[in-house]
């Protein structure tokens, strides 16, 4: 399956300053539980405990589901699409 | 597909953290503007005539603010000479990288912008601070620095208000680093309120009010001592939403993280305050109530206690609010706090702790 990661609001920081990945995710990635994990485990460059806090990302991680709050969408629940798009948005970033 | 709640046509896009409601993009912005111009006009924060300086430091809240401010002074016609007004601490691949999303900003929403240095105010940028003193006061150093900075800068605008980019997350932070505000809900109703953090009042009577305009001994202060009043236009608004609303409407905000920061990102309080988020949706607002409840009965604690002889009272109350001898600023003691930390600099000492 092929989808897209994009970080932004400081979040690119701990991915290299990448703000936007493509990615073929193995069969096993199927939720966004799993693509969470596998986030870090391929492509998070530094501070895991940053971006993740359980099996979930830290609080104050926006996770947009195609342009949608993931909220909206089942969170850790969610089965990820051909083409999805998921964003992660950092808040914890000074303003 | 989920529909908006609001509109019942589009496709929901976010869950509001206030609220829980399943709203579009169009009806977000619609609530979130109009919300901001509620809490300005049933706060009478300005009025016609006035000239704003908007605290813009080129993140996400100042953004935001300043995108805000512009618009809806347009659109319910508030009348206001807005402005921009930055600090330059004065810190290499930090601030002066924000700096240039600040001038973009200017460019975008064509306001004038006035930026004012560390350096030029002070003498000391926070890079040579941090050269003399290192990592460990560095933070204090800024605090104290950027708060005359600000009021500098807007004499120096002659703006009537300052307004900041605090959002509702930041209040209930600081509302959780309260000690006695802890103490209290140990003591009544709110045991359940696991609150663990430690503060100072003087910060939490500054961060719960919505606009501010002295420091903290306000009885005794002569009107020509006032400091320029400032208000947080985003008291209420959540930090997801700010967020969400820069990124949607894709606004040009710079997000890295202080270099001298000692806590990486945000600190405890503020992990913790989206921990309870996660279990009790209302927290935010919960706290900030909690705060404000508590600044007014201590304020009326006060009342109480001057009526009936004032035996306790404190001595800050007492306490003549006069001006700096050396720079004029408004002070309680002969020197301000910056000027004491400059001292401590220009003699090259290491940081002098300052309570
Ligand atoms: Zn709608
Ligand atoms: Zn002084």
């Amino acid at each position: 399956m092929n989808i897209e990661l994009q970080f932004s609001g400081g979040m690119e920081l701990l991915f290299d300053g990448q703000r936007s990945i493509k990615v073929v995710l193995p069969s096993n990635v199927t939720t966004m539980r799993d693509l969470i994990a596998h986030t870090k485990d391929h492509y998070l460059k530094e501070r895991p405990e940053l971006f993740v806090q359980g099996d979930s990302v830290r609080p104050g991680i926006l996770v947009l589901i195609n342009d949608a709050d993931w909220e909206l969408e089942g969170e850790l629940e969610y089965e990820l699409a051909e083409k999805d798009v998921i964003v992660f948005i950092s808040t914890l970033h000074g303003g | 597909m989920k529909l908006c709640v609001l509109c019942n046509t589009n496709r929901a896009q976010l869950k509001r953290p206030k609220t829980g409601q399943q709203i579009c993009k169009t009806c977000f912005y619609a609530v979130f503007e109009y919300e901001i111009h509620c809490t300005i006009t049933e706060n009478k924060l300005f009025k016609r005539g006035d000239k704003v300086a908007i605290a813009a430091s080129g993140g996400k809240d100042s953004t935001v603010l300043a995108h805000t401010m512009k618009l809806l002074n347009d659109r319910y016609d508030y009348g206001l000479d807005l402005c921009l007004l930055s600090i330059d601490e004065g810190i290499k691949g930090y601030r002066d990288d924000s700096l240039e999303t600040v001038k973009r900003n200017q460019l975008q929403y064509n306001l004038p912008l006035l930026v004012l240095s560390y350096e030029e105010l002070y003498g000391w940028s926070m890079d040579k601070i941090v050269a003399q003193i290192g990592t460990k006061n560095n933070c204090t150093f800024c605090g104290v620095f950027r708060r005359q900075a600000l009021d500098r800068g807007a004499a120096r605008l002659g703006v009537d208000h300052i307004v900041t980019g605090h959002n509702a997350d930041d209040v209930a932070e600081t509302v959780l680093m309260n000690r006695k505000l802890l103490v209290l809900f140990q003591k009544f109703t709110l045991t359940h309120f696991p609150l663990v953090f430690r503060g100072d009042f003087a910060r939490l009577t500054r961060c719960t009010s919505i606009t501010t305009q002295t420091l903290e001994t306000s009885a005794t202060t002569a009107p020509e001592h006032l400091t320029i009043p400032r208000s947080k236009p985003f008291k209420y608004t959540y930090e997801k939403e700010i967020v969400l609303y820069a990124y949607f409407l894709s606004l040009d905000y710079f997000s890295t993280e202080c270099t001298y920061s000692v806590e990486a990102y945000r600190g405890y309080a503020r992990v913790f305050l989206k921990d309870l988020e996660k279990v009790r949706a209302s927290a935010i607002m919960d706290v900030i109530h909690s705060g404000e409840a508590y600044a007014q009965s201590l304020d009326e604690i006060e009342r109480v206690e001057a009526e009936n002889g004032g035996k306790k009272k404190k001595k800050t109350v007492v306490q003549k609010q006069g001006t700096c001898e050396r720079c004029g600023y408004i002070s309680s003691n002969k020197l301000c706090k910056a000027c004491v930390l400059l001292e401590s600099l220009n003699k090259g000492l290491p940081a002098v702790s300052l309570e």
